[in-house]
């Protein structure tokens, strides 16, 4: 067995998951029918009919039965959804509910006329949406669709019939469709049901029906269907081949891109485009080019233009808009940046006279482009790309208002006049050959400056000037040297070529600034976003730059652990509601898109590569800013941006917390070998000494002196304890008892509390008399006296000398235990400080070394510090210090 | 001791410590009658009538303080409570609800029979309320001149530290709450300004001890309150 027979692994985990998908989907059976009349919605309910019998659920969600008395009797004995209200210009129309629907969850649900629009306010534009979401939500449904209503068809059926109907369902909706089934009538019977009156038209459609139901009519709408039934039947053979690894030859991938032009002919162009796509299982590109010569375009055409390129990425392009200063070269570029196999265009239909001096656009590309096979696509009559509006405004710099002109056509008669003032002074000196270069001079300056139009007026002014006043006959537009004619067209077409060259240089200018901008803003989203450490920051960082970017008011919405949208600032204006549904359904919707496109925000999902992460809702100034898909690109790489941030910040977390899981772990462990061995000693001892007293052999001064051991074991274990209890208390969390009181009384309690262990040891207490009452909690501070202390009772010879001493230092006031033993082991005395530290490691003197951890929590609590250093010449001094804050007021008497 | 033993109840739910302080009264020279529980202490202290009660604080049945409350309806008998370190809180809601006095586990026998004899001469009568001159230390109190000594000299005393010497005098022995003391000194409406008290205690201290940061007999009970130690 070789290599070639076995399947391609990535392509069955494809298959897999595609699979697991469909399972989870529901099924959507499609009623194809060629035209209205054929009888769709009888087969439908009829269909359903069937599956009520077998013992299925059927919810009937909305169905049109035109009041036909047979689909009547079809709907008998199935449940019927009851139809919303909605709101529509003072009318109230009804509409099918969808969230009715999905909170009903019926296994099967009837939802008739696939194409139809919703009424505006409703969640989706189109019903087919509200169907998605249905099957994605697992509930089957079964609609009904027209030929005509299907959207690669639309223009062709248009064509035929010569009514263009505007409610189309997308080809890629149709071919993913589990089931489609051909309602087939012929047309004779179909004219037939027609004259009896059976089939309900419309009000429209009645005066439609005359030149719409003629027979050559039918049959095309017939032939269109069945073909395009067969079609699906024939992907489904060649998925079944597939499925069965049945791989004739490997295909290279074909890519087409449709070259979108200003025109009125850019929809068919688009749809020329998914129709071969589709026929060739192809990719598809749709992009217009800006050039300099395209970049002025009235409003409507570039609303043209825009909606073309919708319509594009809805039949299933990847849209964009480029820049360039050459047509050809800047569209065949992206080509084989995108390895683009095909290039569409369309066929420009110029008069007789242009086509002398200009080859089409499609010529110059194959010749340009060895490469790259180039279509044709005829078009119907229109005006091509004349009359460019000069009020236009580009496509990509929405933000570039039209200058107003006409300080440029002032300037360029301004310098006429100066020229030809100056020109009369030099006159007197040079020839009129040389004069002219100085007019030349003021065109091109004025051409640099102000562009073409004032560029092509100072062009002429200054011939007129030049003849007027310098020309023999002098002050008369007479010429009598016809030479000077030929100064005169030459300075025209200088003038002419310099403000071509001006405004091309000034529009890559304007490129370059934009693509710079672009490039700028998305360095600086991302070069902040990394550099943010919490959501909250990557937040803020978002939002702000977006709605700068933007000019629009944004707003983060992020998910609580039960996947909850929170918002993460004002929500004014914004749709919660909306937002929670982008963030279920992972899809844009709000302003401008297909769902809930009245909304005043619009919502896209914060998609990174292990799950959602939020939502970004904004609400544009001006809603042209987003109208772009340049722009919406700008947008989605944010978003990406930010989700990718809210991601890593995310791991961030999850990463740290693993890592203090590791480290209590750590610390658990060092705890419970070092309370084991500290707890273990002294039990050891203990059990030892009492079992000698069983014993019986001791005399009595013997018997004392265990008594005496016994008791200083127990002492230090109940220390021990004691610390550990402190400990844990401390770590759950300390609650200070803070009063205001004088140092003297801890201080005292405390050196009573430990008098038994300081019994050898020399004591002195140095406090000031006018110490000031500190806010601190008596008990914490007595257990960080007495640990410390114990301490320098523990670590210092018996006989040495213990100093408490208090002063005031700036805002605070230092307490400090010192002891003149032998000192600080070495290294960092803040690592005595460390739970489960001890000085001398591994000395003889037992205790966990959790006293000073005890003591430093507490300090800390307090607002304060605590330090530990050596003393000169030799000794230990730990010195704490409390907040001095500001005392009561008290009157004494 | 009286020439009856006195009688004490103690209320503790450990077994071993019942048995440590059962040998321990009984070594005192104390009759003793032990109960594991609130409801059969209460029970036994109504059957028995002692001097002296003993009561852990941590039964398991019911709050320790709700023992004391249901205990001070109907009698005014010495109670002496038992509890861990660091529930300060503890100690003083059970003073606060009657209690005498505290003992801190773990505990020696010198500790606890100093309590226990402290509270016993109380109940019997034998307060310092009766005697003429009070002593502590170096210190001599004449109560019925109101005169206070250091060494033979004449201590000059404010009326509200002299109060509170008083109030320290009359309860000598046993620990006495913030509250308690700032009842008593400067009546039921300052209860909650406990700075003043003690900034006066510190001028007691600096007036009576011989070191006032290591006091000897004005103690300090760390969050509960203070005791006068003869």
């Amino acid at each position: 067995m070789t290599d070639n027979d076995r399947p391609d692994p990535d392509a069955l985990l494809a298959e897999l998951q595609r699979a697991e998908e469909l399972a989870r989907r529901g099924r959507l059976k499609i009623f194809f029918g060629a035209c209205a009349g054929v009888g769709k919605t009888w087969a439908m309910l009829a269909a359903a009919q069937a599956r009520v019998r077998e013992g299925g659920e059927v919810l009937v969600g909305v169905v049109e039965t035109h009041g036909r008395s047979e689909t009547q009797q079809q709907l008998q004995g199935l449940e019927v959804l009851p139809a919303r209200l909605v709101e529509f210009h003072g009318r109230k129309l009804p509409e099918f509910d969808l969230d009715a629907a999905l909170a009903r969850a019926p296994a099967l649900i009837l939802v008739d006329e696939f194409a139809h629009s919703n009424i505006p306010g409703s969640r989706h534009a189109k019903r087919w949406q509200d169907v998605d979401e249905l099957l994605a939500a697992g509930i089957d449904v079964y609609t009904t669709l027209n030929v005509q209503h299907l959207e690669s068809l639309n223009d062709i059926v248009g064509q035929i019939t010569g009514i263009v109907v505007r409610e189309t369902v997308p080809d890629r909706i149709f071919d993913a469709a589990n089931e489609v089934t051909l309602v087939d009538l012929p047309p004779e019977e179909l004219l037939d049901r027609l004259a009896q009156g059976k089939v309900y038209l419309g009000q429209q459609a009645e005066r439609a029906a005359e030149h719409f139901f003629r027979k050559g009519n039918l049959l095309a709408l017939r032939e269109l269907a069945l073909r395009r039934t067969a079609d699906r039947v024939d992907a489904q053979m060649r998925a079944y081949r597939a499925d069965q690894a049945i791989q004739p030859v490997w295909q290279a991938r074909e890519r087409l891109l449709a070259c979108v032009g200003p025109g009125a002919d850019g929809e068919k162009l688009i749809r020329s485009t998914a129709r071969l796509a589709a026929a060739l299982h192809a990719d598809w590109l749709a992009v217009y080019v800006e050039t300099p010569k395209l970049s002025r375009q009235s409003a409507q055409r570039r609303a043209r233009v825009l909606a073309n390129l919708k319509l594009a990425q809805s039949l299933g392009a990847e849209t964009s808009v480029l820049a360039g200063a050459g047509l050809e070269g800047t569209l065949l570029a992206y080509a084989r940046s995108r390895n683009v196999s095909k290039l569409v265009v369309g066929k420009s239909l110029r008069g007789g006279a242009s086509r002398l001096w200009q080859t089409p656009l499609s010529e110059r590309l194959a010749q340009a482009a060895s490469d790259v096979d180039v279509y044709v696509v005829a078009h119907e009559l229109d005006g091509g790309n004349a009359g460019q509006d000069k009020t236009g405004s580009s496509l990509l710099f929405s933000d570039a208002q039209p200058a107003a002109r006409w300080p440029g056509y002032l300037a360029a008669t301004a310098a006429c006049a100066l020229t030809t003032a100056f020109a009369a002074a030099l006159l007197t000196v040079f020839d009129p050959a040389n004069v002219v270069i100085l007019f030349l001079l003021a065109v091109v300056l004025v051409a640099i400056r102000w562009g073409r139009g004032p560029g092509v007026l100072a062009s002429v002014l200054s011939v007129l000037a030049f003849d007027f006043f310098f020309i023999a006959p002098k002050l008369s537009l007479t010429v009598n040297d016809t030479q000077y004619l030929f100064t005169f067209v030459l300075m025209l077409s200088v003038a002419l070529i310099i403000s071509q060259l001006a405004a091309r240089l000034r529009f890559e200018a304007r490129i370059a600034t934009y693509r710079e901008r672009r490039t700028r803003a998305l360095y600086e989203l991302g070069r902040e976003l990394a550099g943010a450490l919490t959501a909250a920051s990557v937040v803020e960082t978002g939002s702000q730059r977006i709605g700068e970017l933007f000019h629009a008011r944004t707003l983060l919405l992020l998910p609580d652990a039960h996947d909850r949208l929170q918002p993460a600032g004002d929500a004014v204006g914004f749709d919660p509601g909306l937002a929670q549904w982008v963030f279920d359904h992972e899809e844009t919707a709000g302003n401008g898109t297909q769902t809930l496109p009245a909304a005043s925000a619009l919502y896209v999902p914060l998609k990174a590569p292990m799950r959602m992460r939020g939502v970004l809702a904004l609400i544009p100034g001006d809603q042209s800013q987003l109208a772009s898909p340049e722009q919406q690109r700008l947008l989605d790489t944010c978003a990406s941006q930010i989700a990718l941030s809210l991601e890593r910040v995310h791991y961030v977390e999850v990463a740290q917390d693993a890592l203090v899981a590791m480290e209590s772990e750590r610390l658990r462990n060092s705890v419970l070998s070092a309370v084991s061995h500290d707890l273990r000693t002294p039990l050891t001892t203990l059990v030892g000494l009492t079992s000698l007293l069983q014993g019986g052999r001791l005399d009595a001064g013997e018997q004392q002196q265990t008594l005496v051991a016994i008791a200083e074991e127990i002492q230090r274990m109940n220390s021990l304890v004691a610390n550990l209890l402190d400990m844990a208390r401390l770590q759950s969390g300390v609650k200070l008892q803070r009063e205001w009181q004088v140092l003297e009384e801890v201080v005292g309690s405390a050196v009573r509390a430990c008098a038994a262990r300081l019994a050898q040891h020399r004591l002195a207490v140095e406090l000031p008399a006018d110490l000031p009452l500190l806010d601190y909690d008596a008990v914490l501070i007595e257990r960080v006296l007495v640990n410390l202390l114990e301490n320098a009772a523990k670590y210092t010879p018996a006989g040495s000398a213990i100093t408490i001493a208090a002063r005031l230092a700036g805002d605070v006031v230092a307490v400090s235990v010192s002891d003149d033993g032998p000192g600080l082991p070495a290294g960092a005395p803040e690592r005595l400080f460390a739970k489960f530290s001890r000085g001398a490691a591994e000395t003889n003197t037992p205790g966990v070394g959790l006293g000073l951890a005890i003591c430093r929590t507490i300090v800390e609590a307090h607002g304060g510090r605590i330090v530990a250093e050596n003393r000169k010449p030799h000794g230990a001094a730990f010195t704490f210090t409390l907040p001095l804050g500001q005392p009561p007021a008290l009157t004494l008497e | 001791m009286n020439e009856h033993p006195a009688t004490v109840v103690f209320i503790e739910d450990e077994a071993p410590i019942r048995r440590f302080l059962r040998t321990m009264l009984e070594h005192a020279g104390l009759q003793v009658h032990d109960e594991e529980n609130g409801r059969r202490g209460l029970i036994a202290v109504a059957a028995r009538k002692p001097d002296l009660v003993i009561l852990d604080l941590g039964l398991p049945d019911m709050d320790g303080v709700e023992v004391i409350r249901q205990l001070r309806d109907w009698s005014d008998l010495p109670i002496l409570v038992l509890s861990a370190r660091a529930q300060e809180a503890e100690k003083v809601a059970a003073l606060d609800a009657g209690a005498d006095d505290y003992l801190t586990k773990p505990f020696g026998v010198d500790e606890c029979l100093a309590r226990v004899r402290v509270l016993l001469r109380r109940h019997a009568g034998h307060s310092a309320r009766n005697e003429q001159v009070f002593s502590f230390g170096q210190v001599r109190v004449d109560l019925v001149q109101r005169l206070v000594f250091r060494n033979e000299e004449a201590v000059h005393l404010t009326p509200i530290e002299y109060r509170l010497l008083m109030t320290l005098i009359r309860h000598a022995g046993r620990v006495l709450t913030h509250r308690e003391l700032l009842r008593e000194v400067w009546g039921p409406n300052h209860s909650e300004s406990s700075q003043y008290l003690r900034v006066y205690m510190g001028h007691l201290r600096q007036k009576l001890e011989d070191q006032p940061a290591l006091p000897r007999h004005i103690l300090t009970e760390t969050g509960v309150g203070y005791r006068l130690a003869p």
